[in-house]
């Protein structure tokens, strides 16, 4: 992180002459372990039970306490929902970064803070609001221990104060967030709340513009995280089978699927459940289970995340050469053992595609929302399924782990496809099958489940040396023929992977192509680059791999095309370097992002114009 | 009249099924390995129990043991999985269908080198299921490096000696969670096939580590896991009889001549001793007995042990009875009124 020097510019005035409503960034500095999440998840719902478009993000530590942490809420009118780079209303709690994070502020920011930090001193052109948390805990919290935790409350009212926010909006979010059990502590967060409300009521003159109003924006919508959302989708996928390993920043995503599997998934009259989650070993036996219960029939998953991925390498490739069904929740992060875990990127796209040795394959969905997580969880299930192979869902930190306003999910209209499987009905009436044969023309064969009672049933699972039958073979012709079907195979998973959403700016030379939570911030910089610059692009959000033609169509229609990647190594536009002619990729210009935290728009604005050389 | 003699009657088991049914194809491993012995002893017990081949799964890992699966119950589904990692998708394919009688077959390589944590949490998890170690010491299919239960001071095909001890399987299996454990010898026809068939009774791991030469890269003059060498050190624990359930157990033994373990299917293990008291349902004197023999440079073979009250991993998940692979839609996917619910608690 670099030092920012000290540049005293004009000092604010003591009146502002306009005010910024529903269009602003708030920035909480705290110690992690301090209970700030909750305080924050307050803040965060009010706004949005305003009606206001909101987003949090949580910039946390590989750490359990003691060390920086950073949450921060977007509102924007505008229904921006991507990181917002400048900061405009800081809470600063920690005495760590409090420093640091006043001097990055840009001129005329708020920074509400502890007393005792003496923040006012570093500059003369911010707003500054000293609150003295110490003092007014006491009173609202008899109890020494607790005071720690409900300090964070207090911060709430201040803020609700300073920015118009409906305190009752903050007393029903309490309640939400603690809910009907734990009554006696919303109570307690409550007095704290109301404690910041008033003494920042009777002590400060608001001085910045910042402000809310009520807006309909977020009617019916839902609030979750990524994780979450693929916990849904897969416990609606019919997901029979789960395994895992604990790793950040997918855990979360298994730990809410086994909460919502023991309410949903036990049948009433047995309460015994319709599924098993095994928490693995390692990666290592995670995948393998997954890939053996896949085998005998199961809907199987395991989430993971990059490190995982890595470890899973040789089980996926012999998914692949052995056509097992599996779905991999990959939750992207930086880093191989002591990186940065706990911070957000793309960085296992290409790894991905080819996972394992030897000529392999593999589809990937990239939802970028919640509703996608959720949708693309069930597509991915059935899938897997209907062209028996690995597929894996890419999510990532941001999308994962961290809060997000989303529209409620569908209810999966399309019955469970559960590919093609032979009964013993079936084998009785055949006489029998050649377990790799491709009798339907889309390289996807017939399998048994272990268990079929049919002497013709049984075949023998194994490597990339098999013939159609299944038989062991190292002929020439028997391998290049298995592996000749598998590429025709994923020929035709390109007809049927979700299609990419194409977005046609009228006259536009030039267009973005991204996936995933890379989304907000070119949405937003399409608008920043008209706006501001006059510049006009295209948009075409891949939403899986293998590509489609419509992304050939995108990039012959334009002179240049910036591929967006959330890494340094620009993956995705390795990807489709792999596949396309020298014509088409002459056109493609890298645009990449790789500092840990969700891309932002302002970014991708400034690179573009640079670029282009505006 | 026609005057040819009908066909003898050919031999079945109590399902009708011939011999020929529970064999698979043809071995390419070479003449004389312990691990063929091993696919025969497989074949017997199965066709003489009369295990329903399509209720059994056989998974294998990679090696030269890890290619016998082909090799017996052809009728049986199969899967070859990655070097160590064959307890995985066991596990898996077991979870998904509780009904299938899980039979693996491993190396000593597979086991104890690459997949000793597999294995370790394969016991520790006591899943169902039938785990044998053909056990030879070497890798056969890298041509003769030695595995990690290759003994201390055994001497490799070009005289360089093993410098490490090995790891037991079996007392490994003993101390962390096995409850049907046993070691035996591929040349002990009798002994494996009683084994094998308490396997098959047995609800809960078996961990069967068999003593299996390597006839090309391990039976020479100065390797420990050579015929010659378990001809001179082997020392039996006792004799086994096994009874299944179907037939008649109505012979009485008098008292103190044999202990009888009822099995969880309703067979019988009878426990004959010889020269040593022996409880193979004491754990700790098991784990002492294989200690000692290790000391006196014996290998200890029979049942070390064996626990038919301990849950199995499938009985502490709660599964349904029905396999959960492959339940209908109806009891898999939560009708929309959850979907519903869950929205309206996230508003």
């Amino acid at each position: 992180m670099s030092t920012i020097e000290v540049s005293p510019s004009e000092p604010v005035s003591g009146q502002s002459g306009h005010s910024v409503v529903n269009d602003f960034s708030i920035q909480v500095a705290t110690v992690n372990g301090s209970g700030s999440q909750t305080a924050n998840t307050v803040l965060m719902r009010a706004i949005f039970q305003m009606g206001i478009p909101v987003s949090g993000k949580n910039m946390f530590p590989s750490n359990i306490a003691g060390l920086p942490t950073w949450f921060t809420i977007r509102a924007s009118r505008h229904g921006y929902i991507g990181r917002r780079k400048e900061i405009d209303f800081l809470v600063a709690m920690n005495p760590e970064t409090a420093r640091e994070d006043v001097m990055k502020l840009d001129s005329g920011a708020v920074v509400v803070y502890d007393e005792p930090l003496k923040l006012s001193e570093l500059r003369s052109d911010l707003h500054f609001y000293p609150v003295p948390f110490d003092k007014l805990v006491g009173p609202v919290c008899p109890e020494a221990k607790l005071r720690k935790l409900v300090r964070n409350m207090i911060y709430d009212g201040v803020v609700a104060q300073l920015l118009d926010i409906d305190m009752q909006e903050v007393r029903k979010a309490l309640v939400k967030q603690f809910g009907k059990k734990k009554a006696k502590a919303a109570d307690l967060n409550w007095g704290a709340a109301q404690a910041g409300f008033d003494y920042s009521a009777k002590t400060f003159t608001k001085a910045d513009p910042f402000r809310v109003e009520r807006m309909n924006a977020t009617a019916g919508k839902i609030i979750i995280d990524g994780n979450s959302a693929c916990a849904l989708g897969a416990m609606f996928a019919g997901v029979t089978v789960v395994t895992w390993y604990p790793i950040t920043p997918s855990s979360s995503l298994v730990e809410t699927l086994i909460g919502y599997m023991r309410r949903f998934r036990h049948e009433p009259d047995t309460q015994k459940a319709t599924y098993a989650i095994v928490q693995a070993e390692d990666e290592l036996a995670s995948i393998g289970m997954a890939i053996g219960a896949g085998w005998a029939g199961a809907r199987s998953m395991t989430a993971t995340a990059g490190p995982g991925i890595s470890l899973m390498s040789e089980f996926i490739g012999l998914g692949y050469y052995a056509e097992v069904p599996v779905v991999v929740f990959d939750v992207e992060r930086v880093g191989p053992s002591t990186g940065l875990p706990t911070r957000t990127q793309q960085g296992d796209l290409l790894t991905t595609a080819i996972l394992s040795h030897g000529d392999t394959k593999h589809p990937m969905f990239f939802p970028c929302s919640p509703e996608e997580c959720f949708t693309m969880a069930v597509d991915a299930f059935n899938f897997a399924e209907q062209f028996q192979t690995p597929v894996f869902v890419m999510t990532d930190l941001d999308l994962g782990m961290n809060n997000w306003m989303a529209d409620p999910f569908p209810y999966p209209e399309k019955p469970i496809d559960r590919g093609k499987v032979l009964t013993a009905e079936d084998l009785q009436k055949l006489g029998g099958f050649a377990r790799y044969k491709d009798v339907d023309g889309d390289g996807v064969g017939y399998r048994t489940l272990p268990g079929t009672n049919h002497p013709n049933a049984s075949y023998f699972t194994r490597g990339s040396g098999h013939n159609e039958k299944a038989q062991y073979t190292e002929r020439e012709d028997d391998y290049i023929n298995n592996m000749d079907r598998l590429a025709h195979k994923f020929e035709v998973m390109r007809k049927h992977v979700p299609a990419p959403l194409v977005h046609h700016a009228p006259g536009a030379r030039i267009g973005f192509v991204a996936c995933g939570t890379s989304d907000y911030a070119v949405r937003e910089s399409c608008d920043q680059l008209r706006n501001e610059y006059d510049v006009h692009a295209s948009y075409l959000r891949l939403k899986a791999y293998p590509f489609t033609e419509e992304l050939l169509d995108f990039v012959r229609g334009h002179d240049r095309v910036y591929v967006v990647d959330q890494n340094r190594d620009g993956q995705l536009l390795g990807l489709m370097r792999l596949e396309f002619p020298p014509d088409l990729i002459a056109k493609l210009r890298s645009l990449r992002y790789y500092g840990g935290l969700p891309l932002d728009a302002r970014t991708v604005t400034d690179e573009v114009i640079r670029q282009e050389g505006k | 009249m026609s005057t040819t003699v009908p066909p003898p009657p050919k031999k079945v088991n109590r399902l009708g099924l011939e011999v020929l049914n529970y064999k698979g194809s043809k071995t390419t491993l070479c003449a004389g390995c312990g691990h063929n012995a091993i696919s025969e002893r497989i074949v017997e017990s199965f066709y003489e129990l009369g295990v329903e081949p399509h209720k059994v799964a056989k998974f294998s890992g990679i090696g030269c043991s890890s290619k016998s699966p082909a090799y017996f119950l052809g009728l049986s589904h199969g899967f070859n999985a990655v070097h160590g990692r064959m307890p995985a998708i066991a596990t898996g394919a077991v979870l998904a269908n509780h009904h299938m009688l899980g039979l693996g077959v491993t190396g000593d390589g597979d086991t104890a080198s690459i997949g000793l944590g597999q294995f370790m949490h394969l016991v520790r998890r006591n899943l169902p299921m039938i785990y044998v170690i053909e056990n030879n010491g070497v890798y056969g299919l890298t041509k003769g490096q030695f595995s990690a239960t290759a003994d201390l001071g055994s001497k490799l095909k070009t005289g360089a000696p093993n410098d490490l001890p090995p790891f037991d399987c079996c007392a490994l299996a003993l101390k962390w969670g096995a409850t049907f454990v046993a070691r035996s010898f591929s040349g002990d026809k009798k002994q494996l096939q009683a084994i094998l068939k308490t396997a098959i009774a047995h609800n809960g791991l078996s961990v069967i580590d068999v003593i299996s030469p390597c006839v090309t890269f391990n039976d020479h003059e100065g390797s420990t896991k050579s015929y010659s060498y378990m001809k001179e050190h082997e020392e039996v624990l006792h004799e086994l009889d096994f009874v299944p359930f179907f037939e008649d157990i109505s012979v009485e033994i008098p008292e103190g001549e044999a202990m009888d373990v009822r099995m969880h299917d309703g067979s019988h293990l009878r426990i004959r001793k010889l020269e040593r008291d022996f409880d193979p349902t004491n754990r700790l004197a098991s784990l002492a007995a294989l200690e000692e023999a290790e000391a006196k440079g014996e290998v200890l073979t029979g049942v070390l042990y064996v626990n038919t009250e301990k849950p199995t991993f499938v009985e502490l998940l709660n599964m349904v009875d029905d396999p959960i692979a492959t339940l209908p839609e109806a009891r898999v996917r939560p009708a929309k009124a959850v979907l519903d619910e869950v929205m309206e608690e996230l508003r």
